[in-house]
């Protein structure tokens, strides 16, 4: 059947910010959603909250609504949109929850626009818990036996009949968040206690234990007319235990037979037919008893997933684009696959290859988070990689993490006398068990006994053992023979893994494999395991005899991508990247795209004109970079686009000959090294903080007495705030340098004098070595101290006058010159007592890139990546690319307000005795993502910035104040307002006696720590803690102050992280959110897509009477 | 601890085209020679050594990885590893899986199977893509001693497989009955051209009780099954698939079947025996359909289901019209989609029909099953309306698309 004629426009939603659990494989998903509609003739409005998305980019919809997605501001979307049809199955559990939320609100009955795709009983049958066990049922198969509780009582009685260990599952969450395993009543009272908290219905599930099971997924594909496909089947390395999100996965599955591999996809079948999604796409999650074979279903997504783009990169079959074809009304024999153009995509895709995911996860920044891994998922980012083995695969994928410790290594003393702690270390899940598992082998545990500890297939045991037993050949030979290279190759060792075998430089590996000949060739990721010819480019490296790189005629531009996502280096970079490669296609260039990650756009085999899925490291890259040389000419590699992955190789590649273009290596240089940055300052005549460097104890003493505390201090090589910290004191200073020293001994202390009370401005520029376009002035709402990542800004800068940002200007112009930056550059200032200082400056693009191209309508990163292939700003002016005139230092009066909020993860990790994690910001970057509010006002936008990444301010009822001594002067001003707004105050005694002593009226609560008879209203005896846990208090307010305090504020802080109330960490803020708090008051809430933005604003010069026409 | 680094004599795969990959020996060592093809299916080895119509063939796998669950006792679909030779790139350490009775490797040795690892099975399946399907051989130990002419002359050596007659060498040599499973409903005389153990399975489930001939069987052999059942004829004919070049079969016993107006259901080389018995052509494709994610519409309802194929060999029929046979109009009722080769034949004026792919599936996909279903109903419209112009499926509408979710 072909498509239906019912539809004209669709509204799509997104998934919002980038969080645990649901990362930016919703971009992907999204943006090919976009992408198909817009091509069937459909006017497509979208709604994200999410500014660093591909999706949002206006050209990707007709209406882009970056507005928070919430049932309300959803409504208002299509009451204004009047769409035919709302598709929700993309945009990953948020959607989800939110069309379920329009349908009980009954939204879409009143406007008539169904949800497509997956219907309202089709989206309930696969979420309920209880439900989908009927479903199970009904299709002749097996679900862990479970009983459904809504109370502590019913747990406990619950675990009681099921017997411990039971796994705790809330309802209706997200990544798993809030489930895991209780061995007993305390644990399954602090488990469940949280679910039914977190569950949206205060329901959890409680069932009997599958751990160690076998755990498989399948990617089905169905259309209306009832074909059903499996896309891909994947195996989890890591057995039942460890979230699916946090496990090492295999595809396709290697260890069923076709028997065993048939049943399930039998059951699957069955179960999205029962299920009743009409189009689509679903993963059907499966445990196997090793033992016996017992098939259990665990669960169903009746909408695309962080897996499915997984199995999309992992096979070539693109899911969501299929899965928006299959929503419009198309059947799975009408679309043709996409890689061999003469078949259909109703078929399953067979791979002549492995692929490997692994999770890569963050835990260095939450040190006191507990890094077990459970049923909640705690990764941040995943790496995939392909090979034409396991070991290749698995190898690639670990060097992929970009992390020295998650390869294997052969490096330091015989493990052998750590065999029994190594075995006890493995039967802990945690990041990094793989390289245990690894050491473990190699200290002579058998396949078997790591089995026993871990429960991880002997299959894949065995294929590590084979790894070690390599490496043993390798490292015992006479020589590094071409035999034993080769098989090393073969078995995706890299070269600096045979450098430490053999104790030379990398470089000399490489000579020698080089000399030798033995070099990758690239294979096509095809669908079809070459049955048929493939007409997409989409290559892996492997150690085979053929190569299948095609030639080509036009000049290549190498873009390199970002790798796995990380806490400070997400989607953002992904963003630029993709960005550039639709300019420079656009502009006549061949694009190369090479990164790793298979959630991103920029590794969807559509967005470049050829995809290499390699990690990103100096070997992988030298050898793309050589195979596309041979291929046909290469007009440059572009590094600066990616964030630290790629800049970091920029030197190195440029020393192999590769040319970079844009900003050169050695002007990299100069930003980066401390001290030629110092003499680029000095030149330019910028000031920057005192600053001094430390190797010792004495020395940070010496310094931090000379510049005046406080002072930042942190290692002298970091990324994202890496170890940064902020410190009052001599005494917590020695603490810090003994341990920083002790972590680093090669590297100095860097010690920066502190900028207290200063605003942090942020730009981002282009510069093509005459012409500077200021992207955008962004002011942050925190002051300096809080790393930019976490702190909100606001652009059009908020409260800076003209000529301020008149020097902003002037002071990176000659930064820009100084460093000789080709492209974009971010810079980072503080001013304070009126002297703008500079922070630091990165030539690349930076994370703020597409908040500033979606604030001002002006697409940055395709700029800059002309810029780099040598077209001048003039020129992009005249071609419109960038507006004729000013630039986003100048914007018109009328222009909108954009407030950027970062999002935080805390709520998903809890110390080893289950506590939250302090949710406190500072100089390290914590945020897993960004939101962005727009509309006429600072007030209006924070607000939705606020509603968009934490559900919303309070508009009514108790806050509670507790603030640093050196905070409470400026408490006074917004706590007024708060009181004027109809707000209760509560506060501890000293911020009370402050805030009764200005006349503002306030309850005096007692802090945990005063001991009970100390001055308390609360005449039950309960504390602040309980009274926020008990939902009395609507936001909190508490700004840290040294470490006295510490206790009682992160005891504080974790209750209102546990009971979701709004927390407000910093003074700054506070008063931001009362200005939100009286915006929203003072008129309903609004929405306007960017398009519409976009014509007010009319930096284009293309809308002559456009000022009118926003709102 | 035992070495994983298994020391491998060195083997060499040679095509007929002069091409050839050097790898290790895998299985027995020794020399092969057959044609070779290609097959994508990333399960079932165990099914796929073990099926007749491999006879002769020397099968690459595109999945990297073979052997990974061993050897089982219940996935054999005959009594032999048929295969002529084998072609992995990864041949398994050591199996991992609950039913494993032991090593594939282990098997391969004990059956004499010649076979070659370590080669790059993609490049070698990417040219018989281009080329088509050849001859090919595999050396390896004192066989492989020999100059690349010598070894090039030995494939040369081989028949071809067009034009070569094979069913009989894969065939049972005596008739056994596979019995119903529960009651009794039918009894069809089931001629086993290279039979695979799943297919009288499915069968038997559907009541059918199985009399499986010999490949040689005559029109008198398949009216004694309906005797022994106090019938005149049995309540249906199968043929089964099987190995070769159809244009060599004798199709005379299964016209006289058509004759008769005996319910008749055909697999793979069944189909293609089908159709020269109906007048039409077979020819040999490029390289053949081999693997278990083939899409097929079943055009009698429109649905895509997902397949298990092993052909070589297609039936020339025009896919766009009826075509008019001394059995009366015949339409093609079942066609691939990656290549609009002919899948499936329905017969309108004789209860006949058949395919060209797999519904007995092991290995592959399970979609297909209906299929027998659909024999069982052809057979009981047959028994209750006596043999007036009974086709399959094309009166019961209903019925079919219930079928669908089997």
């Amino acid at each position: 059947m072909p498509k239906r004629e019912d539809i004209t426009s669709v509204l799509v939603i997104g998934s919002g910010p980038i969080v645990i659990g649901q990362a930016c494989e919703f971009d992907y998903s999204g943006t090919q959603a976009c992408r198909v509609l817009r091509d069937e003739g459909i006017r497509v409005i979208l709604v994200n909250s999410n500014p660093a998305t591909i999706m949002t980019d206006p050209e990707f919809a007709d209406a882009t609504y970056i507005e928070p997605i919430t049932p309300e501001v959803v409504e208002a979307i299509i009451a204004k949109e009047r769409p035919d049809a709302v598709l929700a199955t993309l945009g990953g559990q948020t959607a989800l929850n939110c069309a379920m939320a329009l349908h009980e609100r009954g939204v879409l009955e009143k406007y008539s626009c169904p949800l497509i795709g997956a219907n309202v009983q089709a989206i309930q049958l696969g979420e309920d818990r209880e439900k989908f066990k009927g479903v199970v049922q009904r299709c002749g198969a097996e679900s862990a036996r479970s009983l459904i509780c809504h109370t502590m009582d019913e747990c406990v009685a619950a675990a009681a009949e099921l017997s411990y260990p039971v796994v705790v599952r809330p309802s209706f969450t997200m990544g798993g968040l809030g489930s895991g395993f209780a061995y007993d009543e305390a644990d399954l009272r602090r488990i469940a206690g949280a679910g039914l908290q977190y569950s949206p219905v205060t329901e959890v599930l409680l069932e009997e234990s599958i751990i160690g099971w076998k755990e498989y997924e399948l990617e089905v594909m169905r259309d209306h007319a009832d074909n059903v496909v499996v896309v891909c089947s994947i195996e989890n390395v890591d057995p039942m235990g460890v979230h699916t999100g946090d496990s090492i996965t295999v595809a396709p599955a290697l260890t069923l037979t076709d028997r065993e591999y048939q049943r399930l996809r039998d059951i699957g079948i069955a179960v999205i037919r029962e299920v009743g999604v009409d189009t689509g796409g679903c993963n059907i999650q499966f445990a196997v008893n090793p033992r016996d074979g017992r098939v259990i279903v665990i669960e169903m997504n009746p909408r695309v997933s962080r897996s499915s783009a997984l199995a999309s990169k992992a096979t070539g079959f693109p899911i969501a684009k299929i899965a928006a074809k299959m929503a419009i009304g198309y059947t799975l024999d009408e679309v043709p696959n996409d890689i061999t153009k003469q078949t259909p995509a109703s078929f399953e895709p067979t791979l002549d290859y492995v692929v490997v995911k692994v999770p890569r996860f963050a835990f260095e920044k939450f040190p006191a988070a507990d890094p077990t891994l459970t049923t909640t998922m705690k990764s941040v980012g995943e790496a995939m990689s392909l090979g034409r083995n396991f070991t290749e695969a698995l190898q690639k994928a670990l060097r992929s993490m970009e992390r020295k410790e998650s390869t294997f290594h052969w490096s330091g003393a015989d493990p052998q006398p750590q065999l029994a702690e190594l075995l006890r270390e493995i039967a802990r899940p945690t990041d990094g068990r793989i390289v245990q598992v690894q050491q473990a082998l190699r200290a002579g545990a058998t396949v078997e006994q790591v089995h026993e500890a871990t429960g991880i297939d002997p299959w894949f045991l065995d294929q590590i053992a084979l790894i070690n037993e390599v490496a043993e050949v390798v490292r015992s030979a006479d020589r590094l023979r071409p035999d034993l290279l080769a098989l090393a190759k073969r078995h995706g060792f890299s070269d600096r893994q045979l450098a430490q075998l053999r104790g030379m430089p990398e470089a000399v590996v490489r000579g020698v494999r080089h000399a030798l000949g033995i070099r990758p060739v690239y294979k096509t990721v095809d669908t079809c395991a070459a049955e048929f010819a493939a007409l997409t480019p989409y290559y892996y490296s492997t150690y085979d005899e053929e190569s299948e790189v095609l030639p080509r005629e036009r000049p290549a531009v190498i873009i390199l991508g970002s790798g796995p996502n990380r806490i400070g280096q997400g989607v953002e970079f992904d963003y630029s990247c993709v960005h550039a490669s639709f300019a420079l296609r656009e502009a006549g260039f061949d694009t190369v795209m090479v990164n790793c990650n298979p959630e991103t756009v920029s590794t969807d085999y559509d967005t470049s004109s050829r995809l290499y899925f390699e990690p990103l490291t100096l070997e992988d890259v030298l050898e793309v970079v050589a195979a596309e040389r041979a291929a046909g000419p290469i007009a440059g590699v572009i590094v600066q686009l990616g964030g630290q992955t790629p800049l970091g190789l920029a030197q190195a590649l440029k020393d192999e000959g590769v040319p970079i273009v844009g900003t050169p290596p050695e002007a990299i240089h100069l930003a980066e090294d401390r001290g030629a940055f110092g003499r680029v300052l000095a030149e330019a005549g910028l000031p920057a903080p005192k600053h001094g460097t430390a190797y010792s104890v004495e020395d940070a003493l010496a310094v931090a007495r000379s510049i005046g505390y406080p002072v930042l201090v942190r290692p002298s090589y970091v990324l994202g705030g890496r170890g940064m910290e902020i410190v009052y004191d001599d005494e917590t200073l020695a603490t810090y340098v003994t341990r920083a020293t002790i972590a680093s001994p090669e590297h100095p202390i860097l010690v920066d004098r502190f900028l207290d009370d200063a605003i942090e401005i942020d730009v981002d520029v282009l510069y093509d070595g005459q012409e500077m376009y200021l992207g955008g002035v962004m002011e942050h709402i925190e002051e300096a101290g809080i790393h930019s990542g976490d702190s909100a800004c606001a652009l059009p800068p908020a409260t800076l006058g003209s000529a301020e940002i008149d020097r902003v200007r002037q002071s990176s112009l000659k930064l820009a010159q100084g460093i000789g930056v080709r492209g974009l550059m971010n810079v980072q200032f503080a001013l304070a007592q009126d002297v703008l200082y500079v922070l630091e400056a990165n030539p690349r693009a930076s994370r703020t890139v597409p908040f500033v191209a979606k604030a001002t309508g002006v697409p940055l990163s395709k700029a800059a990546s002309r810029i780099m292939l040598g077209t001048s700003i003039a020129q992009l002016r005249a071609e419109g690319v960038l507006p004729p005139h000013g630039d986003g230092g100048t914007l018109p009066a009328h222009a909108p307000m954009s407030v950027k909020e970062a999002v935080l993860p805390f709520a998903r990790f809890r110390t080893a005795e289950g506590q939250n994690v302090d949710a406190l910001l500072g100089p390290e970057m914590k945020s897993t993502g960004e939101v962005m509010g727009i509309d006429v006002d600072f007030g209006r936008a924070f607000a939705k910035s606020q509603l968009a990444a934490y559900g919303g301010l309070p508009d009514s009822g108790t806050v509670f104040v507790s603030v640093a001594n050196r905070d409470k002067r400026a408490m006074l001003f917004p706590v007024r307002g708060l009181v004027d707004l109809g707000f209760t105050i509560l506060a501890t005694a000293g911020t009370a006696d402050v805030l009764r002593r200005n006349g503002i009226p306030v309850e005096v609560v007692r802090k945990i720590t005063e001991r009970a008879g100390e001055p308390s209203v609360a005449e039950d005896g309960r504390t602040i803690a309980d009274r926020i846990l008990d939902g009395e208090v609507a936001m909190v307010v508490n700004t840290p102050t040294g470490s006295n305090a510490r206790a009682d504020g992160y005891a504080i802080r974790a209750a209102a992280i546990t009971a979701d109330v709004t927390l407000i960490t910093t003074v700054q803020e506070l008063a931001a959110a009362v200005q939100g708090i009286a915006s929203m008051r003072s008129a309903p809430l609004e929405v306007t897509s960017l398009q519409q933005h976009a014509i007010a604003l009319d930096l284009y010069a293309r809308h002559p009477s456009a000022s009118v026409v926003a709102g | 601890m035992t070495s994983l680094l298994t020391q491998r004599d060195p083997a060499v795969l040679v095509l007929e085209d002069g091409r050839s990959f050097a790898g290790r020996a895998y299985g027995a060592l020794g020399q092969t020679v057959g044609e070779a093809v290609f097959s994508t299916g990333m399960t079932g080895y165990q099914e796929t050594l073990t099926d007749p119509s491999y006879h002769r063939q020397v099968v690459v796998m595109t999945a990297p990885h073979v052997g990974n669950t061993g050897w089982n006792a219940e996935d054999d679909e005959s009594r032999r590893i048929w295969v002529a030779g084998y072609a992995v790139r990864e041949a398994g350490l050591r199996p991992s899986n609950w039913r494993s009775r032991g090593s594939l490797e282990a098997q391969l040795l004990e059956q004499g199977i010649v076979g070659i690892c370590d080669i790059d099975t993609r490049a070698l399946t990417r040219h018989l893509r281009e080329r088509g399907a050849m001859r090919v051989g595999i050396f390896s130990g004192p066989a492989g001693d020999a100059r690349p002419e010598q070894l090039l002359e030995r494939v040369h050596a081989a028949p071809q497989m067009a034009g070569a007659d094979l069913a009989r060498e894969v065939s049972t040599d005596t008739a056994y009955v596979v019995p119903a499973v529960g009651e009794r409903r039918f009894v069809v005389a089931a001629v086993d051209l290279g039979i695979k153990g799943m297919t009288p399975a499915l069968m038997a489930k559907e009541g059918i009780e199985v009399h499986v001939l010999p490949a040689g069987a005559t029109v008198e052999d398949i009216l004694a099954v309906g005797r022994s059942a106090g019938q005149e004829a049995p309540d249906g004919v199968f043929f089964s698939n099987g190995p070769g070049d159809p244009a060599t079969a004798d199709v005379s016993v299964l016209q006289a079947v058509l004759a008769r107006r005996i319910p008749f259901f055909g697999i793979c080389f069944g189909n293609q025996l089908l159709g020269r018995a109906l007048g039409f052509g077979t020819y040999k494709l490029k390289y053949g359909h081999r693997g278990i994610n083939q899409p097929v519409m079943d055009r009698t309802t429109g649905k895509v289901e997902v397949t298990a194929h092993n052909h070589g060999f297609a039936v020339d029929a025009p896919t766009k019209h009826d075509s008019q046979t001394p059995y009366g109009r015949v339409r093609v009722s079942h066609v691939c989609l990656n290549d609009d080769v002919v899948e499936g034949l329905e017969c309108l004026d004789v209860p006949a029909f058949s395919v060209q792919y797999h519904p007995e599936a092991a290995a592959g996909p399970h979609d297909a099953a209906y299929l027998f279903h659909r024999f069982t109903d052809l057979m009981e419209r047959h028994r209750v309306t006596g043999p007036q112009d009974l086709a399959p499926g094309r009166e019961t509408p209903q019925l079919l698309t219930e079928e669908g979710h089997h």
